[in-house]
């Protein structure tokens, strides 16, 4: 195929746009020919639907100052705000620049998996009393509030201790905080660089889902890929599992908002080249981005607690509808995708401290790595890639391969397909929730304008993205999971 | 049409259009609060009041969709409309003064539909189109 910009292929499951012009590095996709094509075209004709084309962005991207190695694309790249989502960039930090676009306004949306001790003939029979206590536990969609009301000085402690706030009120175990990414609490969270107006939107909203993509999913172990990594992590088929997809809410949304002026006016008092208003960034060794970057760590904090305290409520709602203990639900791992955070990686043969944006993309760490569990560490960290309601979700596991090309990293999601409101306009929410029960999978949602966005025809083929990854050798699959309950907001 | 929706591959774009650049800012919030609830549901029973101040108009839209959803959460309300106070050019900027109405929130009498997290700088604009006043940008839903 032809293109004004080159894209050559690597190998099957990665391209690459060659460093030209201001790039100071390549651009490497994970894609393959069926998937790269609309990519390329997209980028041909200068627009996606009026906005930035993703592989632009990912140039735009490697050409950011200290970028190393690549400006990485995972398989499920589509346009977003700066950064394409799916996108990674690793910076260096002397020399390298931190952004907004690179964390993205949901700061620390993920994705945590919990185990439980039932099988799906177990829940089958009480799926349906199942979905209706966790639609009336977990506070989810527009004007919710959660159980745990904070008091001013109260946010602050959350925002440094993330799910240990919430394991020291007693909405958890000491387990939960080890098999959580930086174990619910990453360093450097200042508080007093959050604004008032985040932290007042936190108030009421600490353990609840949000909307859009959100949700929280009782699913079962469809198929085992690898028993090795599967009997490591405790998992096996036929097992029920717990899914919750969520982030820090509005506060992450206003850490954003407020530094994307802030790191504005960094851009132009630093002299770098600002290509879209929403790539703007700051040099990560200056008073601007040591003060985003303690903001981000706040958000990602924050996020950690969110996903606690609703860890909590599904235990109790599954306790009162199946009868087993809260304690016998245990937590395989808790994701980000939406973060940056300083980590260690080789880069041609020297050991470098890195900061390492994932924008819509996973860490997923290989085998050996001190940062993941030492249950873990024989097969690499799981990883969480959440499906449509009513497709399926992966469980992946880092490999050492992924450590080398991609600083460990993943896909998260399929990607979307159609937008919002392609998909208000092909579906209507009441008929797709009867076609899923029809199904076997049980929706429950306020809004059904909002289930309609969420469509299953509305993303990708997960299974699809998944496997490039898996092609590629990045990642690995573990297992497939499918739905029987969705919560959405 | 005072305003419309316009599509974004992951989230919603919103664009108002009005004879007056106030009437453009209170029609966008409008779009705005039009993503989150039937508006219909609503009635104006309580009223807020709404400032902001940003360098540009454009940012100075963002400011205010974000101001509103900032005063909807903290409050607890459910918003259907805002009137324009004054947007005055200063030194700096611009500010931005207004009142904003609707109840408190009732998830069984108020329509539902999607959260908005906030207002983005993606596709933001503000543009005078055969004299009318033109804001839009996109919003993370």
């Amino acid at each position: 195929m032809t293109s004004t910009v080159e894209v050559k292929k690597v190998s099957d499951y990665l391209w690459e746009i060659p460093r030209t012009g201001d790039m100071r590095v390549p651009g490497r996709i994970y894609a393959d020919r069926e998937t790269i094509t609309p990519l390329i075209e997209e980028m041909d004709k200068k627009k996606a639907g009026g906005f930035t084309p993703a592989l632009v962005q990912v140039i735009n991207v490697a050409s950011l100052p200290g970028i190393e190695k690549a400006s990485l694309a995972m398989a499920d790249i589509h346009p977003g705000y700066g950064f394409a989502i799916g996108g990674v960039g690793a910076f260096d930090l002397d020399t390298g620049v931190i952004s907004v676009a690179g964390v993205g306004f949901d700061i620390n949306c993920g994705v945590r998996v919990l185990k439980t001790p039932l099988n799906k003939n177990d829940v089958e029979p009480k799926k349906v009393e199942l979905a209706n206590q966790l639609f009336r536990d977990v506070p989810a969609g527009v004007g919710s509030t959660g159980e745990i009301r904070l008091k001013e000085h109260e946010i602050d402690e959350l925002l440094v201790k993330g799910s240990a706030f919430i394991v020291e009120r007693g909405y958890g175990t000491q387990e939960d905080l080890e098999y959580t990414e930086e174990e619910g609490s990453v360093a450097g969270a200042k508080p007093e660089n959050v604004s008032h107006r985040a932290k007042e939107r936190q108030f009421k909203q600490v353990g609840t889902l949000g909307s859009g993509n959100h949700y929280l999913e009782v699913q079962y172990v469809e198929e085992v890929y690898d028993e090795k990594a599967a009997g490591v992590y405790g998992i096996h088929e036929g097992q029920v599992l717990i899914a919750i997809h969520c982030g820090s809410r509005a506060l992450g949304h206003q850490i954003g908002t407020d530094y994307l002026k802030i790191l504005e006016a960094a851009s132009r008092r630093y002299g770098i080249p600002i290509r879209e208003r929403e790539l703007v960034c700051a040099p990560i060794n200056s008073p601007e981005g040591r003060q985003y970057l303690s903001a981000v760590n706040c958000g990602i904090n924050c996020a950690f607690a969110n996903r606690q305290a609703i860890s909590h409520l599904a235990r109790q709602a599954f306790a009162r509808i199946m009868g087993i203990a809260p304690a016998e639900i245990r937590l395989l791992y808790d994701v980000a995708h939406n973060t940056c955070k300083l980590e260690t990686h080789d880069v041609d043969g020297e050991t470098k401290k890195l900061l390492v944006h994932r924008k819509g993309a996973t860490r997923a760490f290989g085998p050996g790595r001190v940062e993941i569990p030492a249950r873990y560490r024989p097969v690499g960290q799981p990883l969480l890639v959440g499906g449509t309601m009513g497709t399926a979700s992966y469980i992946l596991r880092g490999t050492e391969k992924g450590m080398a090309d991609c600083f460990g990293s993943a896909v998260h999601g399929a990607g979307r397909a159609l937008s919002r409101m392609q998909a208000k306009r092909t579906w209507r929410g009441t008929e797709l929730i009867k076609e899923l029960e029809g199904k076997g999978i049980i929706i429950r949602s306020r809004s059904k304008s909002g289930v309609a966005e969420e469509a299953p025809g509305a993303y990708k083929d997960v299974d699809r993205v998944v496997e490039i990854m898996h092609r590629a050798g990045v990642n690995q699959k573990v297992a497939r999971v499918r739905p029987l309950v969705c919560v959405k907001g | 049409m005072p305003y419309t929706h316009f599509d974004h591959i992951s989230d919603i774009g919103i664009r108002s259009e009005a004879p007056t650049l106030e009437g453009a800012f209170e029609d966008g919030v409008r779009a705005m609060l039009d993503v989150m609830f039937e508006l219909d549901t609503i009635e104006e029973k309580v009223s807020v009041e709404i400032t902001a101040g940003a360098n540009d108009v454009e940012a100075l839209f963002v400011e205010v969709l974000n101001e509103v959803l900032s005063v909807q959460g903290r409050d607890e309300l459910a918003l259907r409309s805002i009137e324009t106070g004054e947007i005055k050019r200063t030194e700096g900027g611009f500010t931005f003064r207004g009142t904003a109405r609707g109840e408190k929130i009732d998830l069984e009498k108020h329509g539902v539909k999607t959260e908005v997290k906030g207002a983005t700088y993606s596709a933001l604009k503000y543009e005078r189109v055969d004299g009318m006043h033109v804001l839009q940008c996109v919003l993370d839903v």
